[in-house]
């Protein structure tokens, strides 16, 4: 038995080394056909990594800025079509909430001097806005709660502003007419700062007014669209209850006239998509690795032809079928194996230098490379498993006779 | 049952080519006693390959016995045919069929690897066999790296390395000249000295007189020759 046992080893061992060999006697040939386990295994792990990157790296920006802030958006009922500024006032009342920014957009047409630039996003804040964003004003002043109050012609704008209107000119103190309005510049800002992941919801605004004068100009003393900063320590799904409750009383128990969104619930929609995203991309590399079997297999029936008068004459020589089987396996799981292992780096280093171009963090995926690997395994085998079968079943008789 | 060595009672093979049978071996009756050096003789389609086939356990025959070391090969399956070639029978064919990736050390080691013999035991083996047939200074050459009497050589060494019974030679020296082929049947003569039994299947009369016993055989049957004789 043990002794079978090893001389069964011996055998594997020297199917191995003639494996490796006939790999390497082919090797335009070995190459060409494991290319396709090479990519289906490099896209899946690209795919996986990236998809795992960017998820990564958006759940850590949700959660630097999504804490503790809540968003209202307002569709309204017939009899009310928005939030005055008394009812906000009544939310900014409730202990949860530490204060809230009312979202006032507008697009505009701007202009300074002889440059006219059209489809502005103009955006009414208030001074709590600035507050809560201390950093955001690079030059002059932030709008402040005077100005909220007398619907001030002030505004700030963002640097890409200023490059596009006050090229070589200080901008504060200027006026820019926004909407045929004029409007003293007081400062200045980063488009990026504070704006983090919110910006892909709304675009950052160009132009920030105070929102007091943002409602005049559009006529209306309603707001649709604000967002709530909660006190410390306050969970937001309790916090997003208590806000549903008050604006229901607000809305007179109409229905459907708001939602309340947290950044959590965001996320978790977001982590959902791209996680169905990713099964769906790794399902469709898949496809390009049972393509790369099917070459497998393509190339291991020819070889099997190829070499019939081998196959006939190690029977000759008193190889039993299994034994040659063996043979033809090894080999298709050796080329396979290669072809995912060479995958493997390429899609690793393809992930990694995909992560830099979009930023994100790079994370090293032990389940990709499992899959990618433990992929490329079975299609040699499954793929394998025909032609080895069709060579161990060669009658010597007829093998040897095309000697 | 016994214990004969070589006995074959009535083997008939036949193949159906397009729906017609063709009777390739009529009642062949084939004593070889252990030792023997004998060839058998006969033109292209004679049935001689066929009966090369069937004396090395590659093919069963349609009727009739055949015992060999006290086996009835008709008996048995293709895991066990496969094992007996490996005991009991050294093939040596027409051009040499070396693999062509092996080193000359290497082609003599394949039937012991298939033998499960462990590698250091097998690389022994090989060596002393390639120095038995004069090319102890040629063993990590490769196949073309080799002249045709050469690789002949390594085919015998191969052949031989596995200790069978019989060495079954096809047509050893179709592929050489005359001074390397008489070369190679000195080679056959030796080792049948050594009492190994040697068959040798060839068309050419000169060459299969060389054996001790000359089995001729016709459209499937044997003519004469049939008899044991002691070596």
């Amino acid at each position: 038995m043990l002794k079978s046992l090893r001389a069964t080893l011996v055998m594997l061992h020297e199917c191995v080394v003639m494996s490796i060999d006939n790999i390497r006697g082919n090797k335009v040939r070995s190459f060409l056909t494991l290319l396709g386990i090479l990519i289906g295994v490099a896209a899946v792990i690209t795919l996986i990594s990236t998809v795992s990157g960017v998820s990564g790296s958006l759940a850590s920006s949700f959660s630097s800025m999504g804490v503790g802030t809540l968003t209202v958006t307002v569709t309204g009922s017939d009899l009310k079509s928005g939030m005055t500024p008394e009812d906000l006032s009544r939310l900014t009342a409730l202990d949860e909430v530490k204060g809230l920014v009312p979202n006032v957009s507008l697009n505009g047409r701007v202009s300074y001097g002889k440059t006219v630039e059209t489809n502005v996003a103009v955006s009414g804040k208030n001074a709590f806005y600035f507050d809560m964003n201390e950093d955001l004003i690079v030059h002059g002043r932030a709008l402040n709660f005077i100005d909220d109050d007398n619907n001030s012609y002030v505004c700030v704008i963002s640097q890409e502003m200023v490059d596009t209107f006050f090229f070589g000119v200080n901008p504060l103190g200027e006026t820019l007419y926004v909407s045929g309005l004029p409007f003293t510049v007081v400062g200045c800002y980063e488009e990026d700062s504070g704006g983090g992941i919110a910006s892909i919801f709304s675009g950052s605004p160009n132009i920030m007014i105070p929102y007091t004068t943002a409602l005049k100009i559009n006529n209306t003393n309603e707001v649709n669209s604000f967002t709530v900063y909660l006190a410390d320590g306050v969970d937001s799904t309790a916090a997003a209850s208590t806000i549903e409750d008050l604006m229901d009383v607000i809305f007179d128990f109409e229905e459907d006239c708001f939602t309340v969104t947290s950044m959590a619930s965001i996320e978790e929609t977001m982590n959902t998509m791209l996680g169905m995203m990713s099964t769906l991309l790794a399902g469709i590399a898949s496809i390009a690795l049972v393509v790369g079997g099917i070459g497998i297999m393509n190339m291991m029936l020819t070889t099997v032809t190829e070499r019939t008068t081998e196959i006939g004459l190690k029977k000759a020589l008193g190889a039993i079928p299994w034994q040659i089987q063996a043979q033809f396996l090894i080999e298709s799981f050796l080329l396979s194996m290669l072809g995912g292992l060479i995958g493997v780096v390429f899609g690793l280093l393809l992930s990694y230098a995909l992560c830099r171009v979009l930023g994100t963090s790079f994370v090293l995926n032990g389940g990709a490379i499992a899959l990618g690997v433990g992929f490329s395994a079975a299609v040699g085998i499954v793929f394998g498993w025909v032609p080895a079968r069709k060579a161990s079943r060669l009658n010597p008789i007829d093998a040897l006779r095309s000697i | 049952m016994g214990g004969a060595f070589f006995r074959m009672r009535g083997i008939d093979k036949d193949y159906i080519m397009g729906g017609e049978t063709v009777h390739i071996l009529k009642h062949i009756n084939l004593d070889i006693v252990e030792g023997e050096y004998l060839s058998v003789l006969g033109p292209s389609g004679s049935g001689k390959s066929t009966l090369m086939n069937i004396i090395g356990c590659l093919d069963t025959p349609t009727a009739g016995q055949y015992m060999l070391r006290g086996r009835e090969v008709e008996e048995l399956d293709e895991h066990e045919l496969a094992q007996l070639r490996s005991r009991e029978i050294g093939f040596i064919f027409q051009n040499s069929q070396l693999l062509p990736r092996l080193t000359a050390r290497k082609n003599v080691e394949l039937p012991l690897i298939y033998a499960g013999v462990p590698p250091r035991e097998r690389r022994k083996r090989a060596q002393a066999m390639l120095e038995r047939v004069g090319l102890s200074d040629r063993m990590e050459h490769l196949p073309t790296q080799l002249s045709g009497g050469q690789q002949q050589r390594v085919a015998i060494a191969r052949a031989l390395v596995g200790n069978p019974s019989i060495l079954l030679a096809d047509e050893p020296t179709g592929a050489l000249d005359q001074k390397t082929g008489a070369q190679i049947m000195t080679l056959f003569q030796a080792l049948n000295d050594e009492h190994r039994t040697v068959i040798m299947i060839t068309h050419d009369m000169n060459i299969a007189k060389r054996a001790k016993r000359v089995v001729r055989i016709i459209d499937g049957e044997i003519l004469e020759g049939g008899d044991a004789q002691d070596a």
